[in-house]
């Protein structure tokens, strides 16, 4: 009996072999595929497992963590004033993941950062506990409230940039919604999304990066820009040729005017100052779809912008005839523009014709605040010679000394502006988007451009007016940074 | 065969006894396990466990008595099996305590029952009764040819302990499958006995039988097949096997029946032939139960694809936890009391108690582990070399095999590597019933190793040698 004995002593080594085989193969071959798989909590563990780090506005952070209980996640999200900059840092959720800054830069955050790698690896060493990094944001916390508090309880959108850098000063977004409700992954935290989630109001929404609006009346700069650029008129206080009425070409649809204004042959600073519909509508039809477009393109238009959060690209229709490219450069049609980009279109012309690349993060600090990446500012584009800027420029500037624009003047600082009043919906039965664009000037050039947007307000139609509604807040946040500077 | 003249690998004749191997190997199977149950406190809360010392005391006193009665009893039984089964069980009370210490299995525990019960104390006391079993088995099992008597009824007794769960009002339902008995508050596994129970009526059968399986056949197609009336019994038993499997949901019992009637069958018979049959019957059983049983479709599509069913699936969310935690561990594992393989949740402490050794001991770990197994097995299946009877070395060959496939079969299953079958994994998983049964089984290979190594009696006086006896009229 004992040559099958010996035979069944191999069976059995053969069985705990195999089992030895497949454990090298499960812990050592695959052990990295299954550590970080996605269904492995242990990812989300780890995550959580240690205070996230912070993001910094104006030296002060608008973050915090909080220790949690009853969850294996340890630490969760705490927010400063979390419906203020939550258009800023986006949110960092144990249950619903995260989002905008909270997301791109959740390796720095986290400290799992590749770039964090060898300190990491020092820490292991000596024992410490991992921490994350810091991320340093280039906005105005002044400047943030001013476009908040301006926003109030209407629906709207402000985004401030700064124009010799393209530094995001101000990106407020209203409603807003507190990111610390749902950070942790609790019932609370579900209730607090879900409500959130379902709010017809779209709290959740970034505006002032993710949403566009037709431009209106504030898109005739751009317009104003293309016709200075290509030469069809070449000083500001030149007559134009503008016949009022005017009917759209190849239709027999006459283009109005807002109001009983006299738009005949004005000048180009007289049209932007009055708005007129009739002159800008004229001057996109002389210069053709394909003009337009290069000018809007070059201030930014039909591209995304990455500020590092992605910001939806703004519309200007490439494919058009001639009335549609007529109500095009009024800012209507299929234009439509976020908040942002309409800040950059204010921006370059207050910044000479220069148009920066807009960015919120300055810099990447390790936890012990060594910087491992700093924002330099980089141009984009120069969609107008800085002769013709400094025209617009004074065009816009009479918009706010004596035009639409008034509620935005500040005393003692030069102001330029556009107000904008944009119809939507089905025949203009909406209530319109009330808009406006300024910056402010000192003598050592522009430290403040924005953008403000304000949706359905409760107001009565006729009272929304991009000067009424839109300019006040503009105002505020201008001054804030204007005071901040000083 | 059963000569004392064969070359086995233990040698037969003046053999030390070893007892002091053995007990120099105890001390380092009782202090493993008090280090790594220093390492689980010092790990979860920075403090030496309070429970320390009493448990150390607790599992020293085990190995103690264990040692005395041996070295009183079995003088020359082999010097491995004590140790390293008490290495084990050491472990297993270390692994089953962190896991009472897991949040999250307290926090699941007081949700289904409305209260939370540790399991340590509980093995602990398991674990002094399984250790009074393998005593007993000693003391009373003064050699184990005795059980040669109790061929027949032992085959009656071990049917009767396979449909004990059967029996309504003391049979209970857990998750499918129904291999619990409920006694006077206690969960007995009436599994766990039936397979040595068998295995005595499979060794006193098959040493009766042997000649007429092996050399009344058939030659067909290169195979010896046995005849109609001697295949009869092999017959027989795969039916029970599926017919546990079928009524009691129980792949991993079944299995084990039928792979150790197979090996036992060989070792008997010497014939490969009873191999190749053992295996196309229990292939075709599994496909046969496979198709048409729902939880054992689902088990295999568990281990086929784990995350493709992860979310729909309990079974292969247990796997995909299971394999998981294996991978969390990597080559050194995390240490013990910090990984998190309580999130397979119910069973953790159970069937899947193998998971915390690949997270929190890793690679190495496991290894260790499966090569301390092994030990066994191979310190089994010598035992059963070296005895000098054929229904002893059976009986240890079969008691080891069996011991084999179940390692196989649970670590397997908790790897990944077959489908998984909801057995225990010996010494270490939760469970009273798994710990006495497997000291009671280390107890008989003890006693057949002791058997087989005690030096021969002295040669009778040969009468021949004698003045012949000049019988007067």
């Amino acid at each position: 009996m004992n040559k099958p004995l010996r035979r069944i002593a191999i069976f059995c080594g053969l069985l705990v072999l195999a089992l030895l085989i497949r454990d090298n193969w499960l812990q050592y071959v695959k052990a990295d595929e299954l550590r970080t798989h996605e269904k492995n909590r242990r990812v989300l563990i780890e995550r959580y497992a240690q205070e996230r780090g912070d993001i910094i506005v104006g030296g002060k952070t608008i973050t915090g963590s909080e220790r949690t209980t009853g969850s294996d996640f340890a630490y969760k999200r705490t927010y400063k004033n979390g419906a203020m900059w939550s258009p800023v840092t986006g949110y960092a959720s144990q249950a619903y993941g995260a989002t905008q800054i909270e997301s791109i830069e959740d390796g720095i955050l986290t400290g799992n950062d590749d770039r964090l790698f060898f300190r990491r690896t020092l820490d292991m060493v000596t024992g410490k506990k991992k921490e994350g990094g810091r991320v340093v944001t280039t906005l105005n916390a002044a400047a943030q409230k001013a476009a908040y508090e301006g926003l109030g309880s209407k629906k709207g959108a402000v985004a401030a940039i700064d124009p010799s850098t393209g530094a995001i000063l101000a990106l407020a977004s209203t409603p807003s919604y507190d990111p610390s409700r749902f950070a942790g992954n609790g019932k609370a935290d579900q209730e607090a999304w879900t409500s959130l989630e379902s709010d017809k109001n779209k709290p959740l929404l970034n505006r002032a990066l993710r949403e566009t609006y037709p431009p209106g009346s504030t898109f005739k700069v751009v317009t104003a820009a293309a016709a200075l650029e290509h030469g069809l008129y070449d000083d500001p206080d030149e007559k134009t040729d503008s016949p009022q009425p005017w009917t759209l070409p190849d239709t027999r649809t006459e283009l109005k005017n807002e109001g009983p204004i006299q738009c005949k042959d004005v000048s180009l600073r007289e049209a932007l100052r009055i708005s007129c519909n009739t002159v800008f509508g004229k001057i996109g039809s002389d210069l053709g779809k394909d003009k337009m477009l290069e000018t809007a393109e070059k201030f930014g238009f039909n591209e995304e912008q990455f500020v590092p959060v992605r910001a939806t690209a703004s519309n200007f229709p490439t494919q058009m005839d001639k009335p549609q490219t007529a109500l095009s450069s009024i800012g209507q049609f299929e234009t439509a523009a976020t908040p942002l980009q309409m800040a950059m279109v204010t921006s370059a012309i207050a910044n000479d014709g220069k148009l920066m690349e807009p960015y919120m993060v300055s810099e990447l600090q390790a936890p012990n605040l060594d910087t491992i990446e700093r924002h330099s500012p980089k141009e984009l584009s120069r969609p107008l010679s800085a002769g013709n800027a400094q025209q617009l420029q004074d065009m816009m500037e009479t918009v706010v000394q004596s035009g639409t624009g008034r509620n935005a003047q500040i005393p003692g600082v030069t102001v330029g502006g556009k107000t904008g009043t944009a119809q939507h919906g089905v025949d203009n039965s909406e209530k319109p988007y009330a808009w406006f664009i300024s910056y402010a000037k000192t003598a050592d050039g522009s430290p403040v451009a924005v953008a403000v947007v304000v949706e359905d307000s409760d107001a009565h139609r006729e009272d929304i007016s991009g000067g009424g509604l839109a300019a006040p807040i503009a105002k505020n946040v201008m001054q804030a940074v204007l005071n901040g500077a000083e | 065969m059963s000569s004392t003249t064969h070359t086995s690998t233990i040698g037969a004749i003046g053999a030390p006894s070893r007892r002091n191997t053995e007990l120099a190997l105890l001390v380092f199977a009782v202090l493993i396990p008090i280090f790594a149950y220093a390492n689980v406190g010092l790990a979860i809360d920075g403090t030496m466990p309070t429970g320390m010392i009493g448990y150390g005391l607790g599992l020293g006193l085990l190995a103690a008595v264990g040692h005395l009665v041996v070295r009183k009893f079995a003088p020359y039984a082999d010097p491995l099996l004590l140790p390293l089964a008490t290495l084990l069980n050491g472990l297993g009370l270390v692994l089953i305590w962190r896991l009472d210490q897991s949040q999250r299995l307290q926090q699941l525990q007081e949700n289904a029952f409305g209260q939370f019960n540790p399991a340590a104390p509980n093995q602990l006391m398991y674990s002094a009764v399984g250790i009074a079993m393998f005593v007993g088995v000693l003391l009373l099992l003064k050699d184990h040819r005795i059980l040669q008597r109790f061929t027949y009824i032992s085959m009656i007794f071990a049917l009767f302990l396979l449909l004990l769960p059967l029996v309504p009002g003391i049979g209970t339902d857990v998750f499918g499958a129904k291999i619990w008995i409920r006694v006077g508050g206690f969960s007995i596994q009436p599994g766990e006995f039936a397979k040595i129970v068998i295995a005595v009526f499979f060794a006193g059968y098959l040493m009766v039988k042997r000649d007429a399986l092996a050399l009344a056949s058939r030659r067909f197609m290169g195979l010896y097949l046995p005849r109609g009336r001697d295949l009869g019994p092999i017959l027989v038993i795969w039916a029970v096997s599926l017919l546990i499997l079928i009524f009691e949901n129980d792949l991993g019992t079944s299995l084990l029946f039928f792979g150790m009637f197979v090996v036992m069958l060989y070792v008997a018979t010497e014939r490969t032939s009873w191999i190749v049959i053992g295996l196309l019957m229990s292939m075709a059983g599994a496909v046969g139960v496979a198709s048409t049983a729902g939880h054992v479709q689902a088990r295999v599509d568990a281990w086929l694809d784990p995350f493709g069913c992860y979310a729909t699936s309990g079974a292969c969310e247990q796997i995909g936890q299971s394999i998981m935690a294996f991978g969390s561990g990597g080559v050194l594992g995390t240490g013990l009391g910090q990984g998190n393989s309580d999130l397979i949740g119910f069973a953790a402490n159970a069937d899947f108690i193998f998971a915390t050794v690949g997270e929190e001991l890793g690679l190495a770990g496991v290894m260790a582990f499966l090569v301390i197994y092994g030990l066994i097995i191979e310190r089994g299946v010598r035992t059963a070399l070296a005895a000098r009877d054929p229904f002893g070395k059976l009986f240890a060959a079969g008691l080891s095999g069996a011991f084999a496939l179940q390692i196989f079969v649970v670590a397997g299953g908790v790897m990944g590597l077959i489908p998984l079958t909801g057995m225990t994994m010996p010494w270490l998983a939760a469970g009273g019933s798994s710990v006495i049964a497997n000291w009671a089984l280390i107890g008989i290979l003890i006693r057949i190793s002791d058997t087989a190594r005690r030096p021969a009696p002295a040669p009778a006086a040969n009468p021949d040698a004698e003045m012949t006896q000049v019988v007067r009229p």
